[in-house]
């Protein structure tokens, strides 16, 4: 059974359809990389599936379990939302670390909060200590005291990776993690992106990044005006493309990155 | 004690009923603004309209104005005394109206700083599973407070001075007290009045200028 499947989903921002009949799934501990140009609709996927963004039609599946039926939306509560959230983790863009709170408490905050919901007595030490250890994963464990702005922004995207980690999501997204970053700071991102593929983190990738995709998803879907055109492995996809629109959009890349 | 010892106390002692109203107004209105602020924003049409619309008629007309209404309305509209009488009476009334204009003011700061942190911190914090009151309480107020630190100590450095505006319903502050050395002749206690509320400011602006610097390291 996959631990995730997406049935049919449906996405419009007023007459703008961004996302016209997505449906896939993943396997636990697989990586799953979606690409496709600007406008196609990846990040309102992501976004949809962390519930950021509600879709107007369509089912979403974890560990063969419905967590959205778009049928039942108007009456999902801010509370069921919010757990149901818990399966899913997500690493933004811009990172959106917390500016006020330390590089430690940023990785800590939500899941002390949230330890504090549950009944017994909070283990503050232990969520400490897990939380260092996610910094040590990321080689960061030096700069645990350091404030945001303190950090580069492949430091700061490495403590957000840390920080959705913490929560320990069943799935983890990623929307173009490293699109912000200047070109000499991606590196290290990728190579921690890398290594949990390597431990098997369930991941779902969104990126431009075509070398890395290729390198390091099990499977791609290639999306295009809010459809997948084209989903395979990664030797599949990127080797022999089916579709014409596939071959452009790689072709484009060909230069630089593949 | 000399004369000008006296005199001086009894300023002291009528700047007192300023700093009160001062105190009691930004104890009340900062919560209340921010309040007003939550209905300015609201998804609901009705009420943010309704909102909008008491902030733009108390920002629209002048703070004396309320001041009038609110301590001669209820008299006139026989409504009975909700003030009281006396003195008491008439503090009460210009510490409501100070409330409700200075709160409609600061509303508007709030929701501009409240409306200028980045969406993207609301997000992480929902997809971090935190409830809407640990956002706003963790995630977005200090990030607001230190955005209007600079609009809101304007706005209360304008509110020590407005406090002179109570008496026109006769309550004896600093500057009415003054005026009656005035009559009899003396000049200098006029003048010296602009010395306390300098004395008072000068105090306000150091203790904003403490709390920008201690919250200098939150870089939005």
């Amino acid at each position: 059974m996959p631990i995730l499947e997406v049935r049919d989903l449906h996405k419009s921002f007023g007459r703008n359809k961004v996302l016209d009949g997505i449906s896939f799934s993943l396997d636990q501990g697989a990586t799953l990389a979606v690409i496709g140009s600007s406008g196609s609709g990846k990040t309102t996927l992501l976004r949809c599936l962390n519930f950021l963004e509600q879709p107007d039609h369509g089912n979403i599946l974890v560990n063969g379990q419905t967590i959205f039926d778009a049928k039942d939306a108007p009456m999902l509560t801010e509370h069921s939302k919010r757990q149901k959230r818990f399966h899913f983790g997500l690493v933004f863009q811009s990172f959106n670390l917390f500016p006020q709170y330390t590089v430690l408490k940023n990785i800590t905050l939500a899941v002390e909060l949230l330890a504090k919901g549950q009944a017994g007595k909070p283990d503050f030490t232990g969520i400490e200590t897990q939380a260092r250890d996610l910094l040590t994963q990321m080689g960061l464990i030096d700069k645990e005291a350091f404030y945001p702005y303190q950090l580069s922004g492949g430091q700061q995207q490495r403590v957000a990776i840390a920080r959705a980690l913490a929560l320990k999501p069943e799935i983890l997204c990623f929307d173009e993690p490293t699109s912000a970053l200047d070109p000499e700071l991606t590196g290290e991102v990728l190579k921690v992106v890398r290594e949990l593929a390597q431990k098997k983190t369930t991941m779902v990738i969104v990126t431009h990044e075509m070398a890395f995709a290729r390198d390091v998803a099990d499977h791609v879907l290639y999306m295009d005006e809010g459809r997948i055109i084209e989903e395979g492995s990664s030797e599949q996809v990127f080797s022999q493309p089916a579709h014409e629109r596939t071959k452009q959009f790689l072709s484009r890349f060909s230069g630089g990155s593949a | 004690m000399t004369e000008i010892q006296s005199i001086l106390l009894r300023l002291w002692d009528s700047f007192g009923l300023n700093i009160r109203l001062f105190g009691l107004t930004l104890v009340c209105a900062l919560p209340l603004g921010l309040g007003i602020a939550f209905l300015s924003m609201s998804r609901v049409k009705v009420i943010a309209w309704c909102s909008k619309t008491l902030v733009w008629v108390i920002r629209g007309t002048p703070l004396m104005l309320q001041v009038l209404i609110i301590f001669f309305a209820p008299g006139l509209l026989n409504l009975g005394a909700p003030w009281g009488s006396g003195a008491s009476a008439r503090f009460a009334a210009a510490t409501v109206a100070f409330i409700i204009n200075y709160a409609c003011y600061f509303s508007e700061i709030f929701r501009g700083g409240i409306l200028g942190v980045p969406i993207g911190q609301q997000e992480a914090g929902e997809v971090l599973g935190m409830t809407r009151a640990q956002i706003f309480y963790r995630v977005t107020l200090l990030q607001v407070i230190k955005r209007i630190l600079p609009a809101m100590s304007n706005e209360v450095i304008t509110l020590v001075k407005d406090t002179s505006l109570a008496r026109i319903i006769s309550i004896k502050e600093i500057i009415m007290m003054a005026q009656e050395y005035t009559a009899k002749g003396l000049i200098w206690p006029l003048f010296s009045t602009g010395l306390f509320f300098l004395a008072f400011v000068g105090l306000l602006t150091l203790l904003f200028n403490y709390l920008e610097r201690k919250l200098d390291y939150i870089k939005v």
